[in-house]
């Protein structure tokens, strides 16, 4: 595999999880079913359930699996704003709060909205850090009467921390519910629902090492019942499809683990990122870490490299056989400029240079160690071919 | 021993069967496919452009099956630039470019070619009908084996340092219905994909459509080239010398037969008409050229006849092709005042201004040039 520094993309299952969503496939019934078999699978889920509440700070009754992050936040932005129009009428204007540094679920969904149901979109801006501005916020939920306000736990791209308990503060005094994107946070940030006063939260297994296509809204019992994205059979307050056993049973497991993970060793993954950031600067001193200095994902390092794009470095760091990714994706697998970059107000030249190097808890010096010895000859290599293909 | 080979793949047979020979050739063969629209469609519709999220897609499938490393590597401002905004230039100056070659010019063996060598590849293959031949001076472009698949046409600008690194598996490939066999014998999927055609960018074929929507109509005569004004037309750039079909002229020429653009003039968004007669040429020429490997002083075909415009040489024998698929014509050229001047053995219809005219000495391509101006077989017409 080399030296896999992508986990805000995926983080691998360990083995431990592995078996234990291999076994759960092996149940027989649908935790619907009246019988004992489907009795038996509804435990099982129940108890999963519940081993997720009690690390994410919710109650288990808040929690309603989806197929994914992105089916999460959508549920909660268009359920949010299709709730209002039943309330107040189809032709309701419909505001929803948001930064342009959110993760493409979020934007997508905004911009669906936007198109499809007129719903006024108000931009918070983020700082250089690509930090929420709280004192913009609170002008805008004075101004409009939103819907709800979306923000991020922390960002999946440059991993800087919101400052969410004031964002839900405010929102709060202005009576406009709140939904955080806990996803790029989960596991390696302290995460309790309650405490955070937000109304709805995304998760995501497959970032902690569960499996893909596992996820779940957390909304709160006192937060308004939201319109459900697809219909057929209501099995979780509004959302209907066939309960999953076995991946909300390995998403616990994995979630444990890496709970285990971030007690145990936060420390340290912070440590190792860190002496990552040094060997890259005094490797290659023009080089520009983005994002919060200080309230940022232990694992995340972001920076630009000046005269480089990113597309190159990261081809010639997989030929070294380390993976990393420039941050942002896209179908076609052409990175475009990082939208989270561009909203903290860099040019899109200076944002193509962009790298992200997320670290595990398995992570280890020798690894570091391995970027640190060929990132200046692969800098100075992306920064020839930058020169004789660039205009 | 192999050497480090940047495979470009299109997601088309060719390039996939170009890649998997030059994997079994023993080199290290890295495959890219170009990103080239900012704004891809997600599905091929019938046999038009390479450019879609499918064909990247179908590129990254036979990579897989072949086991190389595969990256997308995005050109799409450079192709806008220099291929897109260049067709829309030309086409409003009256000329007619060839988008395919100013994409080999700029894009395929240029930026992409100049950034693989940089990243440490030795050469490029793509999937193209052509040949290059080690010769006594240096390398050398020829047609393909097979004279009817032969793409050496739009190989033309390459220049004598591009050749030195451009690796064509097919060359020696008898046809197409061979090339597909050995995709399905590969198992690669593509094996039955359509070929493409036409502009990969104006993925509906309506040129004219597209070339509206981006210059603007305006209306304008259309005239005989005796001045007689004999219909109207929504803008002078639509129209390319030879042209007969879509002129809707009102009523027809004295003698009843069928009238041809002879001329654009985009100044005066004038289009002159007349006989298919008017057409022939007997000489073209251009002040843009390359060259192919060796010049023709230097290849013995020629003696140097250089001059205050610079290189220049006597005239020579040889055929000149104006068009991908158009047959070659004998003809006599030589380069004095810094053109490249072509003499027709016989006459030459419906060259255009913008076009390219490649010079071919037996089966090897010596080099081309832009044609900016061409000398009518009756009067000279100019590109004004």
């Amino acid at each position: 595999m080399g030296v896999y520094l992508d986990y805000q993309a995926t983080s691998p299952m360990p083995e431990s999880v592995r078996e234990v969503y291999v076994d759960a496939l092996a149940g027989v019934g649908n935790p619907s079913s009246i019988h004992q078999a489907g009795q038996r699978q509804r435990a099982i889920l129940e108890d999963a359930k519940e081993r997720i509440a009690r690390i994410v700070g919710c109650e288990p009754i808040e929690i309603i699996l989806t197929s994914g992050g992105t089916e999460a936040i959508n549920t909660a932005l268009k359920g949010a704003v299709w709730a209002a129009q039943a309330a107040r009428g189809p032709d309701t204007p419909t505001t929803l709060v948001s930064t342009r540094a959110e993760h493409h679920a979020t934007l997508d969904a905004l911009q669906w909205l936007s198109t499809h149901e007129g719903t006024d979109i108000a931009w918070v801006p983020v700082d250089d850090q690509g930090v929420l501005d709280t004192d913009s916020l609170e002008v805008i939920l004075a101004d409009h009467r939103p819907v709800m306000v979306a923000t991020l736990l922390a960002n999946n791209e440059v991993g800087s921390i919101q400052p969410v308990g004031e964002i839900a503060r405010l929102s709060l005094e202005a009576g406009t519910p709140v939904h955080v994107d806990a996803i790029a946070a989960l596991g390696y940030l302290p995460i309790n629902f309650a405490e955070l006063g937000v109304t709805a939260m995304s998760l995501s297994a497959h970032k902690v090492g569960g499996p893909v296509g596992v996820g779940a809204l957390v909304l709160s019992r006192h937060a308004p019942e939201l319109s459900a994205l697809m219909h057929g059979g209501d099995q979780q307050r509004g959302r209907s499809g066939t309960l999953d056993v076995a991946g909300v049973v390995a998403f616990a497991a994995a979630l444990e683990l890496r709970e285990q993970g971030r007690i145990e060793h936060g420390a340290h993954l912070a440590a190792r990122r860190d002496s990552l950031r040094e060997q890259l600067c005094a490797a290659v001193p023009d080089v520009v870490v983005r994002g919060s200095h200080d309230a940022r994902l232990p694992g995340n390092l972001h920076i630009t490299v000046p005269g480089c794009e990113g597309d190159v470095l990261l081809y010639l760091l997989d030929q070294h056989g380390i993976q990393v990714s420039t941050g942002s994706a896209c179908q076609a697998g052409v990175p475009e400029p990082s939208h989270v970059l561009l909203a903290m107000g860099l040019s899109e030249e200076t944002a193509r240079g962009a790298l992200r190097f997320s670290l595990g808890y398995h992570t280890t010096e020798d690894d570091i160690e391995a970027v640190a010895s060929v990132f200046p000859r692969v800098v100075e290599q992306a920064r020839a071919a930058g020169m004789a293909s660039g205009r | 021993m192999g050497v480090k080979v940047l495979a470009a793949m299109s997601g088309g047979v060719d390039s996939a069967v170009a890649a998997a020979r030059a994997v079994e050739a023993g080199h290290e063969v890295v495959g890219v496919h170009l990103a080239l629209s900012r704004m891809p469609g997600t599905l091929r519709t019938g046999a038009r452009g390479c450019c879609t999220i499918e064909d990247s897609m179908d590129a990254r499938r036979v990579a897989d099956m072949l086991e190389i490393p595969f990256y997308v590597w995005d050109f799409s401002e450079r192709f806008a630039q220099d291929v897109v905004q260049d067709f829309i230039d030309e086409y409003s100056e009256g000329r007619t470019p060839n988008p395919c070659m100013r994409c080999n010019q700029h894009i395929k063996f240029q930026a992409v070619l100049e950034r693989g060598l940089a990243l440490g590849f030795d050469a490029i293959a793509t999937g193209h009908y052509a040949s290059v031949v080690e010769g006594p001076q240096g390398k050398e472009l020829h047609r393909a084996a097979t004279w009817a698949k032969d793409q050496s046409y739009v190989l033309g600008v390459l220049t004598t340092e591009q050749l030195e690194h451009c690796y064509f598996p097919l060359a020696t490939t008898p046809s197409k219905d061979e090339v597909r066999a050995e995709a399905a014998e590969r198992g690669f999927f593509v094996a039955a994909k359509p070929d493409s055609h036409d502009i990969c960018f104006i993925p509906d074929g309506d040129t004219r459509g597209w070339l509206a929507e981006r210059v603007g109509e305006r209306e304008g005569p259309v005239l005989t080239a005796e001045g007689e004004v004999v219909g109207s037309h929504q803008g002078a750039h639509a129209y390319t010398v030879g042209q007969r079909k879509g002129l809707q002229l009102g009523y027809p020429a004295a003698d009843g037969k069928p009238r041809y653009v002879l001329e654009v003039r985009p100044k005066t968004n004038e289009v002159i008409v007349g006989p298919k007669e008017a057409l022939a040429i007997s000489e073209l020429a251009g002040s843009v050229m390359s060259f192919a490997g060796a010049d023709p002083v230097q290849s013995g075909l020629a003696e140097d006849a250089s001059d205050e415009h610079g290189f220049g040489c006597e005239p020579f024998s040889c055929h000149v092709q104006v068009r991908a698929h158009a047959d070659p014509v004998a003809a006599s050229a030589r380069i004095s005042g810094g053109e490249l001047v072509v003499s027709l053995l016989e006459p030459l219809l419906g060259v255009a201004p913008g076009q390219s005219a490649v010079i071919y000495v037996g089966t090897r391509v010596l080099g081309q040039c832009t044609i900016d101006r061409t000398v009518s077989a009756l009067q000279e017409v100019s590109s004004g």
